[in-house]
């Protein structure tokens, strides 16, 4: 690896014919809303939700590893920038989104309607 | 420099400065965990954006429903295909970035000044049509009433297709004027007055038995509630006010904080994608001018592409949890 300095025209566009395919699926997915997909739930989502955020890590990968080069960094350097943004927002989202979940239930068996 | 420094008891020049312990220059590292910084606070948005809206998982508006205009087709009903138009523009700009970065390596000037032209354009057309995305969300299309307990009624008729205020909305005879300044005292105003007022879409509503009124609760086929005729009547006495289109207090398209996430977040991004333009015009003319001819090194143009691609890299993540999930 290291910093190569032939020419990476050919992955650079291969890179971008994958991205715009990955965004082309997710719009079809988005607007046809396959019944078995959309109805099903897996963990109180449904799994045309899980395939959508699957394809945006995918598609963040390949931003991060193609276009930012991220590929070519040293290893130290790639985990002081990852290791800390994958975990921190995992655990942010993971408090937020269970506490709302509390929150939803007050809504739902109290008389508080909107208020918090 | 080059040597790779082990310890420092065999190499008494660590502290010297011109290590890369890392193996990437000081404003390349700099410019990464900035970006990381930068990641954690869009996180922080969007994952406030996740808390209210499972707070509110049952009434929350679909996105289908509210973003579905594409420039040119009037009233067809076109759900994303515009922001995946622009998440298209963001992507390929983001290709011409890199592509430019990639001919700095080989030193070829030309190439990298029409590389980062193309980039600028892109980013140019992105804010433009996020502009005009603000624009229909500002406008709205359908028009809905606020109710006394700050719920959303919107309109449908018996086939479940959204009806505007203008098509069944009476002319009541009393008109009330808009209050601005230069008819008072110079400090009083009001805020824009709904083209209707709640009396004239009651009093339509009640002359037209084809329309029904629909609710923000999602049912269990993941659509609106729409209520029969006389719970749609019995549900019109609470209106308290006519909404039309959104703003910071309320919207049409259904709970008050939709609104105020979408203008936060898709302006933040934004104003990011509008500070990119401005840096990578700076770096631009400096390409034009033979700077980095002159140092034999186009890293500056590495620099703010890193940047370039993490304004793409958040907009994937906006396009997904605002349009598609």
């Amino acid at each position: 690896m290291g910093h190569s300095h032939e020419s990476n025209t050919k992955r650079i566009w291969g890179v971008f014919a994958f991205l715009s395919l990955v965004t082309i699926v997710e719009v079809a997915l988005g607007i046809v809303k396959p019944h078995s997909l959309y109805m099903t739930n897996l963990l109180s989502m449904s799994l045309l939700n899980w395939i959508f955020i699957i394809l945006t890590v995918v598609k963040a990968y390949y931003i991060t590893w193609a276009f930012m080069h991220m590929e070519g960094e040293k290893s130290n350097l790639r985990w002081s920038v990852v290791g800390p943004l994958v975990f921190l927002i995992l655990y942010l989202v993971f408090i937020l989104l269970v506490e709302a979940d509390y929150v939803f239930e007050v809504f739902r068996t109290s008389q508080y309607k909107w208020i918090f | 420099m080059g040597a790779t420094v082990t310890t420092t008891a065999t190499n008494g020049k660590t502290w010297d400065g011109g290590n890369e312990p890392m193996g990437a220059s000081y404003g390349k590292l700099m410019m990464w965990f900035f970006i990381v910084s930068d990641a954690l606070t869009f996180s922080g948005f969007i994952a406030a954006y996740g808390f209210s809206r499972f707070k509110f998982i049952e009434t929350w508006p679909i996105a289908d429903e509210v973003f579905t205009h594409f420039p040119f087709l009037h009233g067809v009903d076109a759900p994303m295909y515009y922001v995946a138009f622009m998440t298209f523009v963001l992507i390929f700009s983001s290709v011409t970035m890199v592509l430019a970065v990639d001919a700095g390596h080989k030193l070829q000037k030309q190439k990298v000044a029409i590389y980062m032209a193309l980039t600028i354009v892109g980013g140019m057309i992105f804010v433009g049509s996020q502009a005009w995305e603000w624009k229909n969300f500002i406008q709205g299309s359908h028009g809905a009433i606020e109710t006394k307990g700050g719920s959303i009624l919107q309109f449908v008729n018996r086939e479940g297709e959204r009806v505007t205020l203008a098509d069944f909305a009476k002319h009541l005879p009393k008109d009330r004027a808009q209050l601005e300044r230069k008819d008072g005292v110079w400090f009083m105003s009001e805020p824009t007055l709904a083209t209707y007022s709640v009396e004239e879409v009651v009093e339509g509503f009640k002359a037209n038995p084809d329309i029904l009124v629909r609710t923000e609760v999602i049912t269990k086929d993941k659509k609106k509630t729409v209520l029969s005729r006389e719970q749609s009547l019995e549900r019109l006495k609470e209106a308290k006010l006519v909404v039309e289109g959104a703003n910071m207090y309320r919207n049409e398209y259904g709970h008050k904080t939709f609104a105020n996430f979408f203008f936060f977040i898709t302006g933040f991004h934004g104003f990011h994608v509008f500070s990119g333009i401005i840096i990578n015009i700076i770096i631009f003319l400096n390409v034009i001018a033979g700077t980095y001819e002159k140092r034999r090194s186009y890293e500056m143009v590495e620099k703010v592409g890193l940047y370039w691609h993490f304004v793409d890299l958040v907009w994937v993540f906006v396009f997904t949890f605002f349009y598609l999930v």
